[in-house]
């Protein structure tokens, strides 16, 4: 076999440009795949991160009516929070959340939104939620920098919010805009204006009510108390999961085809390298190497590009792949606010070992059998045929 | 013992639904140093011959006995084996590794053989020398004459000392000065190393150095004649 691979080696170099091409083909794969695979870890990872941070914590206990896909269900998800919470809310390891539905008239139009109160005090979630300790008659209101582009708001806006109470009685009031809060995660930005939640229910007669109680990250699993159930990080995340996965998925197809194109290419040129070299397939016979020998001979060949491939890769990807890690790729705001999903502006690929390793595998397996499938014309193939410039 | 003994050889081709015989009744003995040649016109079936003689080919009928071996009944790994070991082939298109050296060229029956490091370099240097390219040993085939070319085969078919070299038509693209050059240089290889040469040729220029004309017409041998040639 070191003759093989000797012989095959040789061949390579002595193919020069048409080697080289294969080589920045391939190479150019391993590291476009990598990439994109790196960019969605990275994506995946540091939304989960915000969410956890700004959204979920370490998990939420919900009403048992409530439904956050669908917003009738919104009237009845309120109640008391049962002992075993309110303990943990007592302890500072949790903070409730009432939602209301209610609508604001922003420069005379009716938009609808969420009234989300929360506690100023907490420290449980990265939202800047003392910011709505204001003291003033006013109503204190803490939006995100989309809904203050969607409604054209600004630090310091009155807005007339209305609201139905628990009674399904309307009522009205005048908000003020204390702060507008950078976060990434549209779920609790778009629509929707954070209140003091004392205040909210007040103004809605549902005193010592909660929607939603928010435990502190890292509590780990929580029992089910009463109709209030415990959703872990993992049900919370599922929905970025399905998104980033189904990018995967998508992104993955692509790939495959290049991929596919790839070793297309790779797959006609051993071909034609098969069919423009069989008189010299003949010689190797004559001179006495076996047709396993020559089919390993042509299939190393193949496989050697790939090998090739990964060392071309390793020199220009790895710093390629190093800055993007380390540096981030910044995005528009605007293509973030189109992606549903929180996305940092500036996001920093993951390249786990795994991802590297597969990435290795996948290419050097289909360039094995790309190179090898042709080969197998050579087993048919009779020395006096191939001596002659025929094929059998 | 003959070197090569056959003995009823038949070779027969599908040709369609019909079958094309090649070969018929070839009854022949080659001793070791013999310097002889098939001889005759296209389609006479020296090179058939010459092929079963090399294992490249297996006869459809008859026994051939080649350095002890019956071809027949040789699996594919033994007549590489066979090759590897104790032939040399000489082409009419030289038939060089065209990414290889000259000295990779000649290298290269070694390296199957898994020679020694120290043994292929002093192998292949002599080889080179005999055919008088030792300056040559880092130029590759498209840089070659054709003569040249045709030199470096001799190499790398006389490099691992072997015990038959067959060579098909080895000066049909050749030049008359560098044939005789060629040829001259077989038959010092031939009195010199023993080593035995079987021909396929039409070439006059290669016949009158046969020392033994073997004249095959229509796939039967017509004619044996010992002679002497050129020496």
């Amino acid at each position: 076999m070191t003759l093989i691979f000797k012989l095959a080696y040789r061949n390579l170099l002595g193919s020069g440009l048409k080697t080289w091409l294969k080589v920045a083909v391939l190479s150019l794969a391993y590291v476009l795949i990598t990439w994109h695979y790196g960019f969605f870890s990275g994506m995946y990872r540091q939304a989960a991160r915000a969410m956890i941070d700004d959204e979920i914590g370490g998990g939420q206990y919900w009403h048992e009516n409530y439904d956050p896909y669908d917003p009738l269900t919104l009237d009845d998800s309120h109640g008391p929070l049962p002992g075993e919470i309110k303990s943990l809310v007592d302890r500072g390891k949790a903070v409730p959340i009432l939602i209301r539905p209610a609508s604001i008239f922003p420069q005379g139009r009716m938009q609808q939104v969420l009234l989300k109160g929360i506690d100023p005090a907490q420290d449980i979630l990265g939202i800047p939620a003392a910011k709505l300790g204001a003291d003033g008659e006013s109503l204190p209101l803490l939006i995100g920098k989309r809904m203050a582009r969607s409604g054209s708001l600004k630090k310091g806006d009155y807005i007339m919010l209305r609201w139905r109470d628990s009674r399904g009685a309307f009522d009205a009031a005048e908000g003020r805009i204390t702060e507008i809060m950078e976060t990434q995660v549209p779920a609790i930005d778009s629509g929707q204006l954070w209140v003091p939640i004392d205040r909210l229910r007040e103004m809605t007669m549902m005193e010592d009510e909660a929607t939603i109680a928010v435990v502190k990250s890292g509590s780990g699993p929580q029992p089910d108390y009463g109709g209030w159930k415990f959703r872990d990080t993992d049900f919370l995340l599922k929905d970025i999961t399905a998104i980033v996965n189904s990018k995967k998925i998508s992104a993955g197809i692509m790939y495959l085809i290049l991929l596919f194109l790839a070793m297309i290419a790779i797959f006609d040129t051993q071909i034609l390298s098969i069919f423009r070299r069989r008189k010299e397939i003949g010689t190797l016979m004559a001179l006495g190497l076996t047709r396993f020998d020559v089919i390993a001979l042509f299939t190393l060949e193949g496989a050697l590009i790939g090998v090739l491939a990964l060392g071309v890769s390793v020199i220009f990807g790895t710093p390629v792949l190093y800055l993007t890690a380390t540096r981030g790729i910044s995005f528009p705001s605007e293509t973030i606010d189109d992606y549903g999903v929180a996305i940092p502006s500036k996001l920093y690929p993951a390249y786990s070992a795994g991802l590297i390793i597969g990435t290795v595998l996948l290419i050097m397996g289909v360039t094995l059998v790309v190179s090898y499938l042709p080969t197998r014309r050579i087993s048919k193939l009779k020395p006096t045929e191939a001596l002659k410039g025929k094929m059998s | 013992m003959p070197l090569i003994k056959m003995e009823n050889i038949v070779k027969e081709y599908p040709m369609g639904k019909a079958r094309f015989t090649a070969l018929k009744d070839i009854n022949l003995s080659v001793e070791k140093g013999e310097f002889c040649g098939l001889i005759g016109p296209s389609g006479s079936g020296k090179t058939t011959l010459l092929n079963i003689v090399g294992a490249l080919d297996d006869p459809t009928g008859g026994t051939a006995v080649v350095l002890g071996s019956d071809i027949s009944g040789l699996s594919h790994r033994q007549a590489a084996e066979m090759r590897s070991r104790h032939m040399g082939f000489i082409f009419q298109t030289y038939n060089l590794l065209p990414v290889y050296t000259v000295y990779e060229n000649v290298e290269f029956p070694l390296l199957i053989m898994k020679m020694a490091d120290k043994d292929r370099k002093n192998k292949v240097n002599a080889a080179l020398e005999w055919v008088g390219l030792s300056d040559k040993r880092k130029s590759r085939p498209g840089q070659l004459s054709g003569g040249e070319s045709q030199r470096v085969a001799v190499a790398r078919a006389i490099v691992k000392r072997p015990e038959l070299v067959l060579a098909d038509e080895p000066t049909a693209n050749l030049d008359a000065e560098n044939s005789h050059n060629i040829l001259d240089m077989m038959v010092k290889l031939n009195r010199e190393l023993k080593t035995t040469f079987v021909f396929a040729t039409h070439d006059e220029k290669v016949i009158s150095y046969l020392r033994r004309k073997i004249h095959l017409f229509d796939g039967k041998i017509v004619k044996d004649e010992p002679a002497r040639g050129k020496e």
